[in-house]
């Protein structure tokens, strides 16, 4: 212990994500292992996967930018849909593996360029305008996805937004996107290990992202916007660079998420998911990697495991919501686990100095 | 030639003239002060000067080149840093990011290098972590490399402010009302401080304050503002018996 505490906060931060997706890891090979892992539980290893990276993505916008967006779900939404649509189209000729490869790739590059639509023209301000427009655009996305028909035959691609009779097709072409229905008949491809490597890859961007020049700025951004201006930072293309990435990494989880199903409808992506992935972030505490990890496995589950006692089930998740609010931010709480030494999140300063200039910076 | 060259320079805010005919003329290795009652648009014109706020009217000189109504990062760039009136801190960050973050036009590297680690990385991190130290070390808060901003003593939270200024290698150094919020003894520090820093550092200061005592200590041409305008201009003794100016500060009869 008295190691760890010389240790510096940003070693201890690697440190603690590493071993929690180590630990993620092999306990659930192990239960694997003894035969114990029942299919529902199979079931959800790659959706807590996608959550966690969810989690992650989110918080470098949330966390460490200090932005909000209300419609992270839509770049997940984005990448799944044009990921699984390639994979089902072009890759189905390809080997398996490249066009997996490729999938994630088309998807991560297509929820990118979202994030650069959505982001340019907002980021440019400052102030809640992230919010609404990540909200709006979260909408927007789930509705046309929702009513999209896309078919193929002989004389090319169609596209409707009302039927799949207006697609005007030829009786032997093919619909390869049905609106509500989506996009079904995707081979499934869902390795638990794969999940796994795709979180150790978000991990090693993001911390060693936020562990140089560029995260300093964009935490310096976050800490405050005039000092970071004054001290020559661009704010809009480092905002850009956190709210890219972020969605890159949304998509690249969509990808995953949809990968797992052998139908991928836009309903999925909504508004509460935003918001739950919203939740992990700030229960994880805001710019906190392992929180966000923790909080992503613990909600992802939670809501599963007590399908059971359905009466009681949104009764039972509010109280371990609030529990693990009070486990994060009251002050009896923090300074029981810091003399536990259990230092969860590394923003524990943000609020605990309010001294005098706190106030006078207020003016 | 002079290093900073401020002529005629002027803004208002819809009917407000804030400042106007603002004329400064700032050499390197030099100590200026710009004092004058609150509210008389000192601060405006460090926020000119710096880009927060773009001139309405006059011409900003910067070695040689125009830098009127350029953006803040150009303007850092260009080699002007300044600290702020109610301190602003990267609160969040370490004392050591936060000098870091000051050096970020200065040693440079792309994404790519932080992302994959690369030689230039850590050759680029290396180089800033023993720069930002040392500058830790000349304002005697070394040993406080690894506390968060946030944690710092008022004093030396000041300090720091200014170690992340100087943390961008600027040519002019404008310090808003530094010695705010001080005690005597630690003013007394302060003053010792920026002349050590002019001194080292061989780069122009210009500073904004309301303790008299500092600024007759240590600047040796004063401008005084009111109401957006100089009243007076000139060496400590001449600007401290100047009618106007103690009249600015002390009040006077209109009538007379």
């Amino acid at each position: 212990m008295a190691k760890n505490k010389k240790m510096n906060r940003t070693a201890r931060t690697y440190l603690t994500s590493f071993l929690l997706v180590a630990i993620f890891y092999g306990a659930v090979e192990l239960i694997k292992f003894s035969g114990h892992l029942t299919s529902k539980a199979t079931g959800l290893l790659i959706p807590v996967c996608a959550y966690i990276m969810m989690a992650i993505s989110l918080n470098l916008v949330v966390g460490f930018l200090g932005e909000l967006s209300l419609g992270h779900a839509a770049f997940m939404s984005a990448g799944a849909f044009v990921g699984v649509f390639f994979y089902n189209t072009a890759g189905a000729s390809l080997p398996g593996w490249l066009s997996v490869v490729l999938a994630f790739v088309i998807g991560g590059i297509a929820a990118g360029i979202f994030g650069v639509i959505v982001g340019v023209p907002v980021l440019r301000l400052s102030g809640d305008y992230l919010a609404i427009v990540t909200l709006a655009f979260g909408e927007i996305l789930k509705n046309v996805l929702n009513s999209l028909y896309i078919g193929v035959d002989s004389a090319g691609v169609h596209f409707s937004l009302k039927d799949q009779f207006s697609l005007n097709m030829e009786p032997t072409g093919k619909v390869l996107m049905k609106g509500a229905m989506g996009i079904t008949g995707i081979k499934k491809f869902s390795y638990f290990s794969v999940g796994i490597l795709l979180i150790v890859l978000t991990l090693i961007f993001v911390l060693n992202l936020m562990n140089s020049r560029a995260g300093r700025a964009i935490t310096a951004i976050r800490d405050d916007e005039i000092a970071a201006k004054s001290v020559g930072i661009n704010l809009t293309s480092y905002k850009l660079m956190a709210f890219v990435s972020s969605a890159v990494i949304a998509g690249l989880s969509g990808v995953l998420y949809a990968l797992n199903f052998a139908s991928l409808v836009a309903k999925k992506f909504d508004y509460n998911l935003s918001i739950n992935i919203l939740v992990m972030v700030v229960l994880g505490g805001m710019g906190s990697i392992p929180g966000a990890i923790v909080a992503a496995v613990i909600l992802t589950v939670l809501p599963e495991m007590l399908r059971g006692f359905s009466q009681y089930r949104m009764f039972i998740y509010s109280i371990v919501l609030i529990v693990m609010m009070l486990f994060n931010r009251a002050p009896a709480f923090v300074a029981w686990r810091q003399r536990l030494g259990l230092k969860i999140h590394t923003k524990k300063n943000g609020n605990s100095g309010s001294t005098a200039e706190d106030g006078k910076k207020e003016e | 030639m002079a290093l900073l060259e401020v002529r005629n320079l002027g803004i208002s805010f819809g009917g407000l003239q804030a400042v106007s005919g603002l004329d400064l003329t700032i050499d390197s290795g030099h100590l200026y002060g710009l004092i004058g009652p609150n509210g008389a648009g000192k601060t405006t014109a460090f926020n000119m000067l710096t880009g927060m706020y773009r001139p309405t009217e006059g011409t900003i000189t910067f070695d040689g080149v125009n830098i009127t109504g350029k953006d803040p990062e150009y303007i850092s760039k260009a080699g002007i840093a300044r600290t702020f009136q109610n301190i602003r801190l990267f609160s969040a960050m370490s004392v050591l990011d936060n000098v870091k973050v000051g050096m970020h036009n200065r040693v440079t590297y792309g994404m790519f290098d932080g992302v994959f680690r690369t030689k230039k990385y850590h050759r680029r991190e290396q180089e800033m972590n023993e720069k930002a130290i040392s500058l830790l070390k000349v304002f005697g808060i070394g040993d406080k490399a690894d506390y968060a901003a946030s944690q710092l003593p008022y004093g030396q939270q000041r300090k720091l402010e200014i170690c992340r200024a100087l943390a961008s290698d600027p040519k002019l150094l404008l310090l808003d009302e530094p010695a705010a919020g001080m005690n005597p003894n630690e003013t007394a520090e302060l003053m010792e401080t920026v002349r050590k820093v002019r001194d080292e550092f061989g780069i122009a200061i210009l500073l904004i304050e309301h303790d008299m005592k500092f600024v007759m200590g240590i600047c040796e041409d004063i401008t005084v503002l009111e109401y957006g305008k100089i009243i007076a201009h000139g060496d400590p003794d001449t600007v401290a018996n100047d009618p106007e100016v103690i009249k600015a500060y002390l009040g006077g009869d209109d009538e007379n």
